[in-house]
């Protein structure tokens, strides 16, 4: 773990700025190698918020069950860990935009063809965003929050969202519209419904179940011998699988 | 800034080209340091098995790859409009560290056809001026496929590509790619097997005439032990290729294919986390004398060297000449200078089919390379008369993988959010496939490459500037192609098809394909490029230049293969005739 901890600052540091003890390394003679050496990512483990407030977490919450209800194909974004991942990426260095170009000016009228040039990172999107349609509901719902709306109301709310029919208080381009919120945390909800359920979502591998993804089995020599066989092995993750260790994947 | 001793040799970039170019100027006795401005990496610690197969680290956050804070370029569409910064990379992605970009590709490895090096030559012989379009650059290569063949045949013999034979000295191959230039051995292991999608469209591809053959691949069928005495393990189709490491050692890269190798040689060097900034030259100008790099600790450091080669990725070799002041800027306005001109890219578009629910294609099982491939419509291996445009693209059925992050398909019009589109996804994923072209990309007046008059690096050094955009002759040649695509999905069997056009204009958001081309071409005269046809700098005699941006137009094939071939080509040049004559022009200007 320290390794992994020592590697990860170095290599992060040493990308943008010089003030780290990040080392440039000579090799000559033979191939590096300690025993054991690897990088695995932090475990993501449930309870409590590294950067959502709880009014956040619960709104967070009421929208990625409604982008991922409950249904009979899988448990809702909640019960998935979709607002745990979302939490967890915003407290790590995407939250920041750390690995991204963020150096100014920052254009006014961009191309759609030149990508992000807002210089909001994701935990001020996020904090915008969520506070703007908080700000919303309290208006056009007469004091609700949007975890108060019926389910109804909810997805109405986010097509409009979705299509920009709706304009929440504040957002305005180019450093954040309301579409480009409602699909932020669209995308997110997404990496948290089907990423390896170490970071936090896809929580039992249920999104993996769902479209038959059998996850990091890495060796798949078999099913390339039986052409359209149908697979019906389940999903391991980078954890394992419940059954190994007794723990939860 | 400390000036270090002299080294017979500095390479800048251990990717690919760096490893080749190092591991065989160090086994001929000459004393080499490379420099990497990336971490070192090893594939038992860096891409651990257990590790490795992480869609969200690798493929959606980029991990392994350049991050823009380190470095990036600013875009724009036409010469009138204002470039801003690529903040994060999208439309390619270059690699960082030892081993390139050559950690992360797909191992798709080809051979461009004869025709491809004299390209201008061939049409215009063939079908009159006239159908080279208006400001199109494109022109012949100061090399030819019979040149390179011994070298193309050697980088396949390193990498140990999976593949079939279409043409052995020139007599045709059953099985193989006809179409394809002549091979004087064969592949050096078996094609990977094909899956489900690849039998179905090698016989509806065949039903329609054209002439159907296995993707020759850098991820390896069986184990193979390469000319350097480093062996590579059979490629276990697990789905975490293209963007991964690859920690079963069946990826050709230089990790698995140079690097053990190499590092055991005593007169190499690597630095790593050291980026070099310039190359130096003398006052006059007219020999480099080594380079000057930062380390991670922001000391800057002088290497000194008799010999300088550039084996960074394409467009970071023709930036570091931009900012060393070598060679004269290309200016589109007055049609003067040629560093940043001809730069190229690729086009690419295809049909999605639709299948039948007891299709179980099982995608998740899956290689880079893993594909079944047409080249009837690729090149001049069609005939172009009456088609008003130049060029052609390959036709592809491959099977990378199922990663759902990324790719979780829906039926055409299906919801983005909701129980809607979970229903259509389960209903789709295991069930759709798709038939893709990977096209050629021709050089224009407009589509060049200079140095960014207002964006910079950490380091305080200009950003580079892409001015892109799809042509009318590239986008009609993708038309035209795509629409064979859909002929054969639906010959498939596909229940439905979807197709989509190439359009303009180029984004720098959706990927597309990391195979930027150009901005430092070889060139029969110093009028029309930067290097000579030994990939030797027509102004500077001991800096050599690697890697696609050499090309002056790029053809409907992934480089790689080509950027082996070349490098392999240019030592051959160094070691038995630049060395014999050190700083002395290889081509009189």
């Amino acid at each position: 773990m320290p390794l992994t901890t020592r590697r990860r600052l170095l290599a992060a540091t040493a990308l943008v700025a010089f003030s780290s003890q990040a080392v440039a390394r000579s090799v000559t003679g033979r191939l590096p190698w300690s025993p054991n050496e690897a990088y695995p990512p932090d475990v993501v483990r449930p309870g409590g918020w590294l950067f959502l407030r709880p009014e956040e977490a619960a709104t967070l919450d009421a929208i990625v069950s409604r982008l991922i209800p409950a249904d009979d194909l899988s448990p809702s974004g909640k019960d998935l860990g979709c607002t745990v991942f979302i939490d967890r990426q915003l407290a790590g260095p995407w939250g920041t935009y750390e690995w991204l170009y963020m150096q100014p000016p920052f254009a006014e009228k961009p191309l759609p063809t030149q990508g992000i040039q807002s210089p909001l990172v994701p935990q001020q999107q996020y904090r915008k965003g969520l506070a703007a349609l908080t700000a919303h509901c309290r208006d056009a719902f007469g004091g609700k929050t949007f975890e108060q709306l019926s389910a109804e109301e909810q997805d109405t709310l986010l097509q409009g969202m979705e299509k920009g029919e709706v304009h929440l208080p504040g957002l305005t381009a180019p450093q954040l519209t309301t579409t480009m919120f409602f699909a932020q945390v669209l995308d997110n909800t997404i990496e948290g419904f089907f990423a390896d359920p170490i970071y936090g979502g896809n929580k039992d591998m249920a999104g993996w179940k769902m479209i038959g993804f059998p996850g990091t089995r890495y060796d798949f020599r078999d099913v390339i011998a039986n052409p359209g066989k149908p697979y019906t092995k389940p999903p391991v993750s980078i954890m394992g699988r419940p059954e190994w260790n007794g723990k939860p994947a | 800034m400390s000036r270090l001793p002299k080294k017979d040799v500095v390479i800048v970039g251990l990717g690919w080209t760096g490893s080749i170019m190092a591991h065989e100027l160090a086994m001929a006795g000459l004393d080499v340091v490379a420099i990497e401005r990336g971490p070192w990496r090893d594939t038992a610690a860096d891409y651990n098995i257990g590790t490795a197969p992480d869609e969200l680290r690798y493929a959606v956050r980029q991990d392994i790859f350049l991050r823009p804070a380190q470095d990036t370029q600013t875009a724009r569409n036409s010469p009138d409009q204002m470039a801003l910064p690529i903040r994060k990379y999208g439309s390619y992605l270059p690699g960082n560290g030892v081993g390139g970009a050559g950690v992360h590709w797909n191992g798709h490895t080809w051979r461009f056809f004869p025709s491809d090096f004299r390209l201008r030559s061939h049409y215009v012989e063939r079908y009159g001026a006239g159908i080279i379009p208006e400001d199109c650059t494109v022109q012949d290569w100061p090399v030819s496929y019979d040149e390179l063949e011994p070298h193309y045949d050697f980088f396949e013999k390193v990498n140990g590509t999976s593949g079939k034979a279409g043409n052995l000295k020139g007599a045709i191959q059953p099985g193989g790619n006809p179409f394809e230039g002549w091979r004087s051995d064969e592949y050096p292991t078996r094609p990977l097997s094909p899956n489900l999608a690849q039998t179905m469209f090698q016989k509806a591809a065949t039903d329609l005439g054209m002439h159907p053959f296995p993707l020759p691949s850098g991820n390896i069928s069986e184990a193979y032990t390469n000319p350097y005495g480093v062996r590579l393990a059979p490629c276990t189709y697990c789905g975490f290729c293209e963007w991964f490491g690859c920690a079963n050692y069946s990826k050709a890269s230089p990790l698995t294919c140079v690097m053990p190798a190499l590092v055991r040689q005593p007169n190499f060097e690597a630095r790593t986390l050291c980026e070099v900034t310039r190359v130096n030259t003398t006052p006059d100008g007219k020999m480099a004398t080594g380079v000057t790099y930062v380390d991670a600790d922001g000391r800057e450091w002088e290497q000194p060297a008799d010999l300088v080669l550039l084996c960074a990725y394409a467009l970071f070799n023709v930036r570091l000449l931009m900012v060393s002041k070598i060679g004269a800027q290309y200016d589109p306005a007055s049609n003067t200078g040629t560093l940043g001109r001809n730069y190229a890219y690729q086009t690419n578009a295809g049909s999605v089919g639709y299948f039948s629910k007891d299709t179980n294609f099982n995608s998740f099982a899956g290689a880079g390379s893993l594909g079944m491939m047409a080249d009837d419509y690729n090149g001049d291996n069609f005939d172009h008369t009456g088609l008003s445009f130049i060029g052609g693209a390959n036709i592809n059925c491959t099977t990378t993988n199922a990663r759902p992050i990324r790719t979780h398909p829906t039926q055409p019009g299906a919801p983005k959010w909701g129980s809607a589109w979970k229903r259509s996804m389960v209903d789709t994923v295991n069930h759709y496939q798709s038939v893709g072209t990977q096209g050629s990309s021709m050089a224009y007046r407009d589509c060049y490459l200079d140095l960014d008059p207002t964006y910079t690096d950490r380091l305080g050094r200009p950003l580079m500037r892409m001015t892109f955009d799809f042509k009318e002759n590239d986008l009609k040649m993708s038309r035209h192609v795509v629409d064979k695509t859909a002929e054969i999905v639906r010959a498939m069997g596909a229940e439905k098809v979807t197709t989509s056009y190439k359009k303009g204009p180029w984004s720098v958001v959706p990927y597309q394909t990391t195979h930027n081309t150009g901005g430092a071409v070889m060139s029969s005269t110093p009028r029309d490029g930067v290097v000579n046809r030994y990939t030797q700098h027509w102004d500077v005699p001991n800096l050599f230049v690697a890697g696609a941006c050499l090309f002056p137009q790029n053809a409907g094939y992934n480089p790689t293969g080509t950027v082996g071939a070349l490098t392999y080509w240019a030592l051959e040049a160094i070691k038995n005739h630049y060395l014999k004559n050190p700083g002395e022009a290889l081509v009189q200007a």
